[in-house]
């Protein structure tokens, strides 16, 4: 920039100043980072260290916590247990420590599956739709754009709830209840409006001079899209998936409302993770600690985009 | 909205000096593409978008129930409506969900904005912190809402052990859920935690966007600090303050997954959000009729608000 910055820019904050933000901001980020931690820490308690008083912050770490999130058990007389034989695996010894038998697997892993094929499903949709609209938005004269475009926003900002009321007659009457198409299709037509207009703001990037090369060269607009765009719009796609992804892996609303077994994702079941006598929260702690490992490792490789795909496109730093 | 296409419009004048040969040698004509491309989407949104609120706003004027699918259906015109709007149950909820609102983005603004001024400040690992501090607000909100009423768990919850642990009071002797008075600050701290990163980061950008040389030229006239922040920074930081206002405003008033796993709108009816009453309108007393005039009501104000939302994105987008 300006000679003035190259030196010593007198807008630069002192050393002292920066040393004390930084230390009010990693405050901060401790503190907020307390309920992710305790969660995490409590997956790997026994149910008699997650709700002892005072909390234990040091503690025996135990798997029950996952042993009882994938597996149902059934309590039975100690003689019986005698009659059994050895434990197969650890949480059946873990589950006989505590005069039951495990009786088979929970439905945790189903919700899990679910909440996968529903995620990618409609990502991968919603991710194609939006490509082609954006370059249609992008590169051509389309009339009532703007109109189009607000159109487009405008039904991702409509209440979860409203919107289930028509969806759950509709699919009522198709055929499409509880199932997982009928679940891809409506995250799909949640997600293409963020996938229009993030992906708009990514071809807008890349310069017309490309195609127009590629065209002069006998290229048809459609080859020169799909050989010189799409290549050049790869980081964008892949930010614009991720978001998509996000937000069909956290959405709850819809999932609790038109599903209730077939097509049940993990978030509407890991609230219902019931233990004898309550919730069970080591088993709550390990569902919410798996489910959220992916929206971190997710988080960490979007960190750059973030910020466009919060705004819509509208802000890119 | 104009303002937005403005520029790619007059680079699009440059384009039909080539050769229009060039352009349809071989495949379809650029028109015909523009609509291929575009027609799926369109379509997809009609389908599961519109299709279905033009079902509701014809609900809405009938006695339809769901659960009595069978029963004939009587047009009522705008009974429903008049109904609501006079119904003090819907303007319980509509009080309940304007103070959660308030104050959530009241509370998120002032912080957020206040971490982008120390994240601004660019001290040595900034980078890693922020990526640490956005987590929360990437979190599935229904999972965040059920693991805090672990942590509010009266007797065992560490948020209650941490507070007696501070003020000295027992650990069991409040219940920020169970609690008619302390339950709707704890709905409002859950969103807060969540949700300032995302004003944060806005606010953050704000900042970036301010170049060095105004503060250069401030400090030349020797303005205090003070006067700078007043003069430069808040000024021209204000759209971007306004835009995540405007977000979180609009995404508040919508509020559900997080408020049902926390209150499920209790106790009582304190933290009945319209979401909230809506649903169990909707999706537990079956009145499809009413619930949809009441959601067609919800839909016209967050479409007025989305309306100045994107004129808020536009005037950010030309900055």
């Amino acid at each position: 920039m300006s000679v003035a910055n190259a030196a010593h820019s007198v807008v630069e904050p002192s050393a002292g100043t920066r040393r004390f933000a930084g230390l009010l901001v990693i405050l901060y980020a401790i503190i907020t980072m307390i309920p992710l931690v305790w969660i995490v820490l409590t997956s790997f308690k026994s149910p008699d260290d997650a709700i002892s008083y005072p909390p234990k912050i040091l503690f025996k770490p135990s798997l029950e916590g996952y042993c009882n999130l994938f597996t149902t058990r059934s309590r039975q007389t100690p003689e019986f247990i005698q009659t059994l034989g050895q434990p197969h695996g650890l949480c059946d010894s873990i589950a006989r420590s505590r005069n039951m038998v495990v009786a088979g697997p929970s439905n945790y892993v189903p919700r899990f599956v679910n909440s996968l094929i529903i995620a990618f499903g409609s990502t991968m949709l919603a991710v194609a739709l939006g490509t082609l609209s954006a370059y249609g938005f992008s590169r051509f004269r389309v009339p009532l754009k703007d109109d189009l475009l607000f159109f487009i926003l405008s039904t991702r900002m409509m209440p979860p709830i409203a919107v289930a009321i028509p969806i759950y007659l509709m699919y009522r009457t198709v055929g499409l209840s509880d199932t997982r198409l009928g679940m891809i299709l409506l995250y799909t037509s949640v997600n293409v409006s963020l996938a229009v207009w993030l992906l708009k703001g990514f071809i807008d990037e890349i310069p017309r001079e490309y195609e127009e090369a590629a065209m002069i060269d006998g290229y048809t607009r459609f080859q020169a899209f799909v050989k010189v765009v799409l290549p050049q719009a790869t980081t964008g796609i892949a930010a614009t998936a991720i978001f998509c992804l996000i937000f069909a892996w956290n959405e709850y609303a819809f999932a609790v409302l038109l599903t209730s077994g077939n097509a049940q994702t993990a978030p509407p079941f890991i609230p219902i993770i019931i233990g004898e006598g309550g919730q069970d929260w080591p088993a709550v702690a390990a569902g919410t600690t798996l489910f959220l490992v992916p929206i971190v490792v997710f988080t960490v490789l979007l960190r750059k985009h973030l910020l466009r795909g919060i705004t819509f496109g509208a802000v890119r730093k | 909205m104009n303002d937005l296409s403005a520029s790619s419009q007059i680079t699009y004048r440059a384009v039909p000096v080539r050769p229009a040969v060039v352009r349809r040698i071989r495949g379809l004509s650029d028109q015909a593409l523009a609509w291929l491309f575009i027609t799926p989407t369109i379509v997809l949104l009609l389908a599961i978008n519109i299709f279905p609120l033009v079902w509701t706003i014809y609900l809405s004027f009938t006695n339809y129930r769901a659960n009595r699918a069978n029963a004939p259906t009587i047009w009522l015109g705008t009974d429903w409506y008049q109904s609501i709007l006079t119904d003090p149950d819907i303007w319980a909820a509509m009080q309940v969900t304007a103070h959660f609102v308030i104050w959530t983005v009241l509370i998120e603004t002032v912080l957020g904005f206040g971490l982008a001024l120390l994240i601004d400040k660019k001290f040595r690992g900034h980078g890693m912190w922020t990526t640490i501090i956005l987590l929360p607000m990437m979190l599935s909100p229904a999972v965040v809402g059920n693991f805090w009423t672990f942590l509010y768990q009266p007797q065992i919850g560490l948020f209650n052990y941490v507070v007696a642990f501070f003020t000295g009071r027992g650990a069991s002797s409040f219940q920020m859920l169970g609690d008619v008075t302390l339950s709707p600050w704890a709905i409002i701290i859950v969103d807060a935690w969540m949700w300032t990163p995302y004003v944060m980061l806005i606010c953050l950008a704000g900042l970036r966007s301010i170049p060095d040389y105004i503060y250069e030229a401030a400090e030349v006239d020797r303005a205090s600090n003070w006067r700078q922040f007043w003069s430069i920074t808040l000024p021209m930081a204000l759209p971007f303050i306004m835009l995540a206002v405007l977000f979180r405003g609009i995404e508040n008033f919508k509020m559900f997954d997080m408020v049902n796993l926390l209150t499920g709108g209790g106790p009582g009816s304190t933290t009945e959000v319209a979401s909230i009453t809506l649903k169990r309108a909707a999706f537990e007393s079956w009145r499809t009729g009413y619930s949809s005039a009441f959601a067609i009501i919800l839909f016209v104000t967050v479409f007025g608000l989305a309306n100045i939302y994107v004129k808020a994105l536009n005037r950010v987008k030309n900055r």
